[in-house]
């Protein structure tokens, strides 16, 4: 899959459960549909969580990429 | 229900207490549910005739202490218009409790549904050795402790693997709490060890493109578990029952099995420590 532009970023490296998801959720509250939103995540108890509570939430991910320590994750808003 | 009588569960649902002619009154609550209108007489009776406190049980119970016996016809007559009944004490089937299934983000099944057709069918039974405990929870994270029950129930998931649907993101493998999956990048493969997968669904939950889905929900029976004073946890009698219709009939059989061959006064866990898990096995299904 090739790069996608995210129209938003979230870092919630060191953010637990559920604040996480939560901060998540209200970012992609004042995005529009089909915007991309990218979010980085601790692994652990947060990739266990966040990706899916986004999915029960009707988003769609488009890409999980570990990255060392934590998860970026491409989410567009449904 | 041919052989067991409604009129028994008449002497369940009061419990002496240390002063004279005051009993705890213990009410049938079905998988922790209760609406918010029963809760509100439930109050009011506390309240109106005992001194102003509720007491919730480890098994999600009510009970409402400090009832003068004299009092108990009115209050029947008041839970009753409320859709409330007494409870069940003594060597009968006791309160089914449930955690809230699938209205909970990780429940594979309907716990409350099933919760309520095993009290409608055995709750308050009596007739055998001694009191039979059954909780019934959604998935392996196991929060209504179903090996402390007599006969728990636990939701449990198969799936199956779309690989075509795979980016082979390897989130499914951080997921899952027993390594029961391997992503391998070079070459894209996925190696699922079947025999390790506790039928959780984090995988299925999680996957970012479905590339795990669920193939079907079933149900794990545990037996023999107790607490007080020689506690014991439950074995897993059966891994994966298919149908609800099964699970029922299930028990059923093991209650049959237990007055057959329990001993008075004995909990189900003794009485299959003695008699054999394997024979019940074969007995009940």
């Amino acid at each position: 899959m090739n790069e996608i532009k995210p129209d938003s970023v979230l870092d919630l490296k060191g953010v637990a459960c559920p604040s996480n998801f939560v901060r998540a959720k209200l970012r992609l509250e004042d995005m529009q549909k089909d915007e991309i939103l990218e979010i980085i995540i601790d692994d652990g108890e947060p990739i266990k969580n966040v990706p899916r509570s986004i999915k029960e939430e009707g988003h769609q991910i488009l890409k999980a990429e570990k990255v060392d320590n934590y998860w970026k994750l491409v989410i567009k808003k449904q | 229900m041919s052989e067991y009588t409604l009129g028994e569960l008449k002497s369940g649902g009061l419990m002496k207490q240390k002063e004279k002619d005051l009993f705890s009154l213990r009410l049938r609550i079905v998988g922790g549910f209760v609406n918010a209108c029963q809760l509100v007489k439930l109050s009011e009776i506390a309240d109106k005739y005992g001194k102003g406190h509720i007491h919730l049980t480890t098994r999600q119970g009510v009970e409402i202490p400090n009832i003068n016996i004299k009092d108990v016809e009115n209050i029947k007559k008041e839970l009753g218009e409320a859709g409330l009944q007494m409870g069940a004490c003594g060597q009968r089937v006791r309160t089914v409790t449930a955690c809230q299934g699938k209205e909970c983000s990780h429940g594979l099944i309907d716990c409350f549904s099933l919760a309520e057709e095993i009290d409608r069918e055995y709750f308050g039974i009596g007739g055998h050795p001694h009191k039979f405990k059954i909780g019934i929870t959604g998935c392996p994270n196991g929060c209504i402790k179903p090996q402390e029950n007599d006969l728990g129930i636990m939701g449990k998931l198969r799936k199956k693997f779309i690989k075509e649907n795979c980016n082979f993101c390897g989130l499914c493998a951080s997921v899952c709490p027993v390594g029961a999956i391997e992503v391998n990048k070079k070459p894209d493969d996925i190696v699922f060890n079947e025999g390790k997968c506790i039928g959780c669904g984090d995988c299925v939950h999680s996957c970012p493109t479905n590339a795990w889905q669920k193939r079907q929900e079933g149900y794990s029976v545990f037996v023999g578990g107790k607490m007080g004073k020689f506690p014991k946890l439950g074995i897993k009698a059966f891994d994966f029952i298919e149908t609800k219709k099964k699970v029922l009939e299930i028990i059923k059989n093991t209650l049959e099995f237990y007055k057959k061959f329990g001993e008075k006064g004995e909990r189900f866990g003794d009485t299959l420590d003695r008699v054999g898990v394997e024979k019940y096995k074969k007995a009940v299904i």
